[in-house]
């Protein structure tokens, strides 16, 4: 009896294991794949070329451009979420009744159960041509439309973490400040806000984290074309989008090619690491304030 | 004194108004959007779209291979992902609370959550398609798809397990029952419903996703119907992509036929878990 109460700890413990093997997986392979390509371009060339051309005849290797796209699409993706989602998380914690709260906030997070790839259609189908009659010079491909819609994509994260955020500040506090004849609005954002401020920030930076990693979205609607530049209405290519445009051909195994992608997922993966850690540092001082 | 109260007044209102009008326009998203869908695909899905191989032609073709992709994908992947899953949950939640290992794995769980799902097909691109020999398989894809899963199925379990209260566990080893006695026959059962809304939302995650699937090595075209796990194959997802890739107007009409497919399963499997989660809260009080 107890071998095999042993037996089925060890079994259970191997399979709660995977999720280190597969940390180092990722690391592996992303560090193990990657160092060839580190061998033939120094990391300076890497982050100073302006130029991201690996699959033309002449070649540069500028991570920059794809960095840049990705960095344009997820601020015009934060500019819409951020504002919308933390006034919606306001709405519905002070101002909007519970039964309302309760009926909305499952609509709107359906938002986010959408799979990426129908977001993609509605930026290059719907959202492209509408924003054409404003911008007649925008051409089918931008990077606005996919920041937008996936701006739409994150409001439910935004708003769902950062209403609970609100919704966990003591009741005494918001009790003292209408106590002192403070308006919701007032108590919104001058105790409410600035008390929840750990919680908002960590919804906010994992909102960012998430737009930086998305791919269908700017594969379909932004463009395949390495751009240095901060014009939302040029197409752009992002990190996400160059993996798989190279996926998508026949690129020969251990080509200089089939490295570059490592490459670029090293450095995505690098860019995503940091955000989720900032998020886990202030998630850690939000949980020592209140409890 | 009064004027500014009065400001202060117009303000609150003028603010409750955009959050009234913030909230519409989320909402007002997803009515075009579903609108849209529906308007221009409805008419083109019928019973040969939804039994067609795919054709150069956009009025012959059809979503069959990406349908039976998907199904495959899905059911291999909960084969893979549940077991591993609820045993990694049991493991973290029941057994090791304050062993090292327990909170190294903890650590990395949370950091997997957070990385970007098209990394996984990297990951898989290295490990599954070549240091294995897997080649470009359903095998390969499901495994990929279940390592991105895994988190949210970890999470749920360990939420639902910790739902029950100790009394159950002490009532247990009060019978003399073991641990893992204990655990199958109490704490399994009475947490079956938490879990199974996790495990339900982790798959309709599944079969939504695409990326990883593209750079692991899915077909993005083509018309053999996958019969063994070691087959090529395409997704559904995938098939929208291509087809939204394409410039005649006929395959954008077809995309969005396939999408109304596609959400129609997304939300049923959401659906599931949403009603499942009701029932589970009402029926256990403890």
């Amino acid at each position: 009896m107890r071998i095999k109460e042993k037996i089925i700890e060890g079994l259970l413990l191997l399979s709660a294991a995977i999720s280190i093997l597969t940390t180092f997986g990722i690391l592996y392979v992303l560090i193990s794949d990657s160092y060839p390509f580190f061998q033939k371009v120094s990391l300076l060339e890497f982050f100073t070329d302006t130029q991201w051309t690996p699959l033309f005849a002449d070649k540069h290797f500028g991570i920059l451009p794809l960095v840049a796209g990705t960095l344009l699409t997820s601020g015009i993706a934060i500019a819409v979420a951020l504002p919308i989602g933390l006034t919606i998380a306001i709405y519905l914690n002070e101002y909007a009744s519970p039964g309302f709260r309760k009926v909305i906030k499952p609509i709107l997070e359906i938002l986010a159960t959408i799979p990426t790839v129908v977001y993609g259609f509605f930026a290059l189908v719907v959202i492209t041509p509408y924003l054409q009659n404003f911008f007649p010079e925008m051409g089918g491909f931008n990077a606005l439309s996919p920041g937008i819609v996936m701006g739409i994509m994150i409001i439910p994260l935004i708003s769902s973490m950062s209403e609970d955020a609100l919704y966990a500040v003591p009741k005494s506090l918001r009790e003292a400040s209408y106590g002192m004849g403070a308006t919701r609005l007032q108590t919104s954002f001058r105790v409410l806000v600035p008390a929840a401020s750990s919680g908002i920030i960590v919804s906010t930076i994992l909102a960012i984290s998430r737009a930086v990693g998305e791919t269908m979205i700017v594969a379909i609607a932004a463009g395949q074309q390495p751009n240095l530049t901060a014009n939302p209405l040029e197409p752009v290519e992002t990190i996400t989008t160059y993996i798989v445009q190279v996926s998508l051909g026949d690129v020969v195994q251990g080509s200089l090619e089939y490295q570059t992608i490592f490459a670029a997922g090293i450095t995505l993966f690098a860019l995503t690491f940091v955000l989720n850690n900032i998020s886990f540092y202030f998630k850690k001082r939000f949980r020592e304030k209140y409890e | 004194m009064s004027k500014r109260n009065s400001i202060n007044r117009i303000n609150d209102q003028v603010f409750k108004w955009f959050g009234i009008a913030c909230t519409i326009f989320g909402l007002a998203m997803l009515a075009i959007f579903l609108y849209s869908v529906l308007s221009e695909g409805i008419p083109r899905l019928d019973w040969q779209f939804l039994t067609s191989l795919p054709s150069r032609k956009p009025e012959n073709a059809g979503i069959f291979v990406g349908i039976v992709g998907s199904l495959w994908i899905m059911g291999l992947t909960a084969l893979i992902a549940i077991p591993l899953g609820v045993a990694s949950g049991i493991y973290l939640e029941e057994y090791g609370k304050k062993n090292m290992i327990a909170s190294f794995i903890e650590i990395n769980i949370t950091n997997l959550a957070g990385v970007p799902s098209i990394i996984y097909g990297l990951l898989a691109l290295e490990i599954f398609v070549r240091v294995l020999g897997f080649g470009k398989s359903l095998l390969t894809g499901s495994l990929t798809l279940s390592l991105l899963v895994l988190p949210i199925i970890i999470v749920a379990t360990r939420e639902s397990l910790k739902a029950v209260p100790n009394t159950i566990r002490e009532a247990s080893y009060a019978l003399g029952a073991t641990k893992w006695q204990t655990i199958l026959y109490q704490i399994l059962p009475a947490s079956a419903g938490g879990i199974m809304t996790g495990v339900i939302l982790a798959l309709s995650r599944a079969v939504g996703e695409s990326a990883p699937l593209i750079v692991s090595g899915a077909l993005i075209y083509t018309s053999v119907i996958p019969s063994h796990p070691m087959d090529d194959f395409s997704v559904l997802p995938i098939q929208i992509f291509n087809w939204l890739s394409r410039p005649q107007k006929g395959f954008i009409v077809n995309a969005t036929a396939a999408i109304i497919v596609l959400l129609g399963i997304t939300f049923i499997m959401n659906g599931i878990a949403i009603y499942l989660r009701n029932r589970w809260q009402k029926k256990i009080k403890w």
